[in-house]
């Protein structure tokens, strides 16, 4: 990462991310016609606050409450054993079985598409769900991999020299949705 | 961050090292509790037991970590191997490198093998017990579990009880409790406490009621008969009445106070039956916790640029 990152934009505000994460709500609603055997797993680390978030506007939406895991794909990552330094390991925790469920992973920016297909796999071994879909606060292109989003708060066209930066009031005290890059 | 490659001895730990691991093995311990224990990190890339001296649980336990992991794992003890043959270690070393191996888990009877070892070969190295010098993934295994029970490690009275002289888990327990904020004694026969051992920052005990006051861990070393026949005390049963953990002893310590052992156990010298096996005793837990923080150990010192 170059050394001055500048914050040339901002791309979503506190309200923005709001209201993409409630039309994402209703989407996964009116796509699974409904909310039975949904459950959302969040991938850590800010995938996990917009899990949690998703869940509690479902609720409002149905009146129902959607189960919610926490997954870290670390120990899946593709290129674990040619990083400089390991990276630390963050809880993984699924409290119900994903066989047979809807399972909808949850993360903050899909880039490369590396970290979903490493989380796809570390769902498969907790089991076989029915399907696996896939919403994002954002997505930045320069996919990798054949895999694409179901649910898209914000589409950004970027340069890979830049970085899309999420805060969210969990994570980082703030909320928003940055472009940071060079001068 | 652990900069390391190998890991010798908790001595040369910092705190925060410490932390690190015991922090992944709280994760790699969901992993352990899944019906499916497999995570494809370690793919392809091989773990070595070279196992000097018998061990069941140690070397079961890496294997288990290792396999785990999805690493390939080969078994070498000294007894079928070209040890017998009068091959040293170095060269032993050697050749199994060259055959391509990324960790080498080292118990030798011997201190300081390890650490030899890690100067002659480019894979990590683990120690699993060298001599009387340390075993520090039973002491990481035992902070994980106190901390587990306990919340923290901090201001904890741990007392160490037994043959601490010969006890290579008694001083990787020491350096990695103090480290970590505890309150440590050791106590046994004076034949069996090294002597200088005050200077590391313990609490020195010949009266084992003393040392169990008020102690929050008890843990209880293993006396390990086919180290005894030095004499270093009379007799067993007059071992058992002084320094054994029995209830009545147990009652001296807290109330909640927790009863550890590295194993294998002699029933009836150190601990009675009945201790092993009432609900203050984490023995078994022990067990589980080592293939997780062994997994994090594994994990931790594979990482590094040139795969």
């Amino acid at each position: 990462m170059p050394e001055k990152m500048r914050q040339k934009a901002q791309i979503l505000d506190k309200e923005g991310i709001r209201r993409a994460l409630v039309r994402i709500a209703h989407e996964i609603i009116e796509r699974n016609k409904g909310t039975e055997k949904i459950a959302l797993i969040g991938i850590q680390r800010r995938g996990v606050p917009l899990a949690n978030r998703l869940s509690g506007y479902i609720r409002e939406i149905e009146n129902k409450i959607i189960p919610v895991g926490i997954l870290d794909i670390t120990l899946y990552r593709d290129d674990i054993t040619t990083l400089a330094h390991q990276p630390i390991l963050r809880r993984t925790e699924v409290p119900f079985p994903v066989k047979n469920q809807k399972v909808i992973l949850i993360d903050d920016v899909i880039y490369t598409g590396r970290t979903v297909r490493s989380a796809m796999d570390a769902i498969m071994d907790l089991g076989r769900p029915n399907l696996i879909e896939l919403a994002v606060l954002v997505d930045r292109g320069h996919r990798e991999l054949p895999i694409r989003a179901d649910y898209v708060g914000k589409s950004t066209p970027t340069s890979s020299k830049e970085i899309v930066e999420v805060r969210l009031q969990e994570t980082d005290g703030q909320e928003g949705v940055f472009i940071l890059g060079e001068g | 961050m652990i900069n390391r490659k190998n890991l010798i001895g908790l001595q040369h730990f910092d705190p925060p090292e410490i932390e690190l691991i015991l922090d992944t093995a709280v994760a790699m311990k969901e992993i352990v509790s899944r019906p499916i224990r497999k995570v494809p990190t370690l793919r392809g890339r091989t773990v070595m037991n070279l196992f000097y001296e018998p061990s069941t649980r140690t070397r079961t336990s890496f294997e288990l970590a290792a396999k785990f992991l999805n690493a390939d794992v080969i078994n070498i003890s000294s007894s079928a191997s070209s040890v017998v043959k009068g091959e040293s270690l170095k060269d032993t070393v050697r050749t199994l490198e060259a055959m391509g191996t990324d960790i080498v888990i080292i118990r030798h009877p011997m201190a300081g093998a390890a650490n030899l070892l890690a100067g002659w070969t480019g894979a990590a190295v683990i120690n699993a017990g060298d001599g009387a010098h340390e075993h520090p993934t039973q002491g990481l295994l035992d902070m994980f579990t106190v901390r587990e029970k306990k919340g923290a490690l901090e201001g904890l009275k741990i007392a160490i009880i037994g043959d601490i002289l010969h006890s290579r888990v008694a001083r990787s327990d020491i350096w990695g409790f103090l480290k970590m904020g505890a309150r440590v004694s050791v106590c046994g026969p004076a034949t069996m406490l090294p002597i200088g051992i005050e200077r590391t920052g313990v609490d020195v005990y010949c009266n084992v009621d003393k040392a169990l006051e008020d102690a929050d861990v008890i843990i209880m070393l293993r006396i390990q008969l086919e180290r005894q026949k030095a004499g270093l005390f009379p007799s067993l049963r007059e071992y058992a009445r002084l320094f054994g953990l029995n209830r009545e002893r147990l009652s001296l310590a807290k109330k909640d106070a927790l009863v550890m052992h590295p194993g294998p156990m002699n029933k009836g010298v150190e601990i009675s039956g009945e201790v092993a096996d009432s609900l203050q005793s984490v023995i078994n837990e022990q067990v589980t916790n080592g293939v997780a923080v062994r997994m994090a150990v594994l994990y931790l010192l594979i990482g590094g640029g040139d795969a």
